[in-house]
């Protein structure tokens, strides 16, 4: 099977053709649509959805995700834009392929940790994408695009606390 | 016509969508242990193609305005709250390390067909719903410290928007420059075939140990 892939995947990009082709399509999107590409916005919906079907009372009196139940809650251009970038890594994955079903983590972990590990880190970035209005996609890059402070002091916070955090957790990914 | 058309339809979220999910897993941003060698300092794959995308972006939209294209702040622009801004970009960082994603990428992740992914995307909706239940008592947090209504650096530094690009294009070709040292030196960046097949000796260790093998079939 490695053999296999070995041999017919492609190999990624240099980083210059994916960061000029993503500021390209970023640069579009502000075009067309007045802003820039996002994701955790999907999340906060999709999240607002899930409740909604759950337990319709509570979520419909919660001061946060309430209001998005007022007006189509997943029906909206960000949720789009997240099932396009699905199809569009699937078909860059296909095309060139690297697609493969399965667990990618540090080779000396086992795979129900690194699982764990995954549900962990979701959680503290989902949490962390709603009190910072926005992630990685929204208000660093896009955010940054515009030159926006907010972009700028996001970023500078993630790669902080990225590097911060690698120093302990390192061992996850050898 | 006047741009921007302000679109914001089905076609335009899929095209754009598919755009930057398709730039997104060609340049490797789908693997969790490329995204996070970042932070080993293996790989800065996250870094250049974060800062070329931006530069491409910025030069393209000053280059709008001062042909009269578009006009000036008729794009969204965030608010910067110093508190809100700050605690997310954090948090987001410190879960990006043990989690190998963040939104965008874990999508990508998930699309290449990467379990992991999917897990990490159900961690955030419980994230998401845990930030919205206390959400009476992080307001405060939440809303503390705002800074001027989409302010941008050329307004903070009171200079021309060009001259905050050019800096920015400088800043990048010396942390490029230094990228490609700590890369040599650490036996980064990691292509495909590391992210697909495991490190070097992971073929002994999975049968030594147990472990999986990185990205093994289901």
């Amino acid at each position: 099977m490695s053999a296999l892939s070995r041999t017919q995947a492609r190999p990624y990009w240099h980083p210059l053709a994916a960061g000029g082709m993503l500021g390209l399509a970023l640069l579009a999107t502000f075009l067309f649509t007045g802003h820039g590409l996002g994701s955790s916005g999907f999340f906060a919906r999709f999240t607002a959805w899930l409740w909604d079907l759950i337990a319709p009372a509570s979520a419909a009196a919660n001061a946060y995700l309430g209001p998005y139940l007022n007006g189509p809650v997943l029906n909206s251009w960000i949720t789009w834009q997240v099932i396009g970038v699905m199809l569009g890594a699937l078909v860059s994955a296909l095309s060139s392929g690297r697609f493969r079903l399965g667990v990618e983590g540090g080779s000396s972990l086992p795979r129900s940790s690194r699982l764990v590990w995954a549900l962990i880190g979701g959680i503290l970035v989902g949490f962390g994408s709603r009190i910072a209005r926005g992630c990685t996609s929204g208000v660093g890059l896009s955010g940054g695009a515009t030159l926006a402070v907010g972009g700028f002091l996001f970023l500078i916070c993630f790669f902080a606390a990225g590097f911060a955090v690698t120093a302990f957790s390192r061992r996850l990914w050898q | 016509m006047t741009l921007p058309l302000y679109d914001n339809g089905i076609i335009s979220g899929l095209f754009a969508g598919l755009l930057f999910g398709y730039a997104l897993e060609s340049g490797g941003l789908g693997s969790p242990r490329k995204l996070t060698a970042q932070f080993t300092l293996k790989d800065w794959t996250v870094f250049k193609v974060m800062f070329t995308a931006v530069l491409v972006a910025a030069t393209g939209l000053w280059l709008a305005e001062a042909a009269g294209i578009i006009a000036p702040k008729s794009v969204y622009i965030p608010t910067a709250y110093m508190w809100g801004t700050s605690l997310g970009g954090l948090a987001i960082g410190a879960g990006f390390a043990i989690g190998g994603y963040c939104p965008g990428t874990s999508a990508a992740g998930f699309a290449s067909g990467r379990l992991d992914a999917a897990v990490f995307m159900g961690g955030m909706v419980i994230g998401i719903w845990i930030f919205s239940a206390a959400f009476d008592l992080l307001e405060p947090v939440y809303n503390a410290a705002p800074g001027p209504q989409g302010q941008t650096l050329a307004e903070l530094f009171g200079v021309p928007a060009i001259v905050v690009i050019v800096a920015l294009a400088v800043m990048a070709a010396i942390g490029w420059a230094v990228a490609v040292r700590l890369e040599a030196r650490n036996g980064g960046p990691l292509s495909y075939e590391d992210v697909a097949d495991g490190l070097g000796d992971s073929d002994t260790g999975a049968a030594e140990t147990g472990a999986y093998r990185p990205h093994e079939a289901v």
